[in-house]
C-alpha cells in the first residue's frame, strides 16, 4: 500500500550553467536565465510504501509531516535556491536537480518504517518531475 | 488501458484501538481519536485495467461501473458512522488505509471480467493526502 502526502514551498532560483557562455545560457534557459532570478510555488508529493501496521496506518501522519517539514520544507521554503541552499552553489536549480536534492534530504533524514518510493515535484502545474525508487 | 472513476461518500468515524489507552490512541491517531467521532467527505478513485472491447470501444461499461460502486460502497457508507454502522469497522480501525482495503474487498469480486479487472483504489483522507491500494497480491 502507498501513502502520498502533498507539501508546498515557495522559492526563487536562476538557471545558469557555469560551463556555458552567457549567450548559450540565455538561449538554453530563456527567461529562467534572468540575472536577478524569479520564483515558483513548488508542489511536492512524497510517497511512502509498506503494509499498514497494527494501528492500520502505513505511516503516522504527524511523523511523516514533521520529517518532511524539517528535512525539506524548512531548508527550501522562502529561499533563493542558488544563494541560500548549499547544493545549488554548484548544481543548476532545475526541477530535475531539485527532485534529486529533495530525495537525498529525505533519505538522509528517513526514520519511518515505510519505504520512501517516490518524490514528485511540480514547478508549475504544467511541469512535473518524478523520482521513483529502483528506476 | 486504464479507466478511473471518481466517487464520494460522507461519513463519520473514530480512529482508536479499544486495547489502547486514550493517550496511546491520541499519540498515534491525533485528533482522529476523538471518542465522539468526526466526519469526512471521502473522495475515492477506482481504477480498472483492461483491454478495449473491439465492438463497444469500451474497457468497462461506465454505467454498470457506477452502479456497482454505488451499490457496494457509496450506499452502504454514505452518511453513516463507519464504526457503528459499517462492518468490519466495528472491529477494524477505519483508517484511510483500512477503508481502501475494504473498498477493494467489496469491489474486486464484482468487477472481474474476462478482459478487465480492478487495478487500484485511491482514497483521499484530505486534498493533500491519499492512499493507493492495489489489492493483496500487488507489489505495493
Amino acid at each position: 500500500m502507498q501513502l502520498t502526502s502533498r507539501f508546498r514551498f515557495s522559492a526563487a532560483h536562476r538557471l545558469d550553467a557555469v560551463e556555458l557562455t552567457p549567450v548559450q545560457n540565455r538561449e538554453l534557459y530563456g527567461k529562467c536565465n534572468n540575472p536577478h532570478g524569479h520564483g515558483h510555488d513548488y508542489v511536492l508529493d512524497v510517497t511512502v510504501e509498506g503494509p499498514p501496521d497494527v494501528s492500520g496506518l502505513v505511516a503516522r501522519r504527524a511523523a511523516l509531516d514533521t520529517l518532511v517539514r524539517e528535512a525539506v520544507i524548512q531548508k527550501l521554503d522562502h529561499r533563493f535556491l542558488n544563494k541560500d541552499v548549499a547544493e545549488f552553489a554548484s548544481a543548476v536549480p532545475t526541477t530535475e536537480n531539485l527532485a534529486t536534492v529533495i530525495r537525498d534530504y529525505l533519505k538522509a533524514a528517513w526514520t519511518l518504517p515505510a519505504k520512501l518510493v517516490r518524490v514528485t515535484i511540480a514547478e508549475t502545474d504544467r511541469n512535473t518531475f518524478v523520482w521513483e525508487a529502483g528506476k | 488501458m486504464l479507466l478511473t472513476r471518481k466517487a464520494e461518500f460522507s461519513a463519520s468515524h473514530v480512529c482508536a484501538r479499544p486495547d489502547w489507552t486514550r493517550e496511546q490512541n491520541e499519540a498515534v491517531y491525533g485528533n482522529n481519536a476523538n471518542p465522539n467521532g468526526h466526519g469526512h467527505n471521502y473522495l475515492f478513485e477506482v481504477t480498472l485495467e483492461g483491454e478495449t472491447d473491439p465492438v463497444t470501444g469500451m474497457v468497462f461499461d461506465l454505467r454498470e461501473l457506477k452502479d456497482i460502486i454505488n451499490n457496494e460502497v457509496v450506499e452502504p457508507m454514505d452518511h453513516r458512522h463507519l464504526n457503528l454502522e459499517v462492518p468490519p469497522f466495528d472491529h477494524v480501525v477505519p483508517t484511510t488505509e483500512n477503508i481502501a482495503i475494504e473498498i477493494w474487498r467489496r469491489l474486486d469480486p464484482k468487477l472481474r471480467r474476462p478482459h478487465a479487472r480492478l487495478k487500484n483504489v485511491r482514497v483521499f483522507e484530505a486534498s493533500d493526502l491519499f492512499v493507493d491500494y492495489g489489492g493483496p497480491d500487488a507489489t505495493h
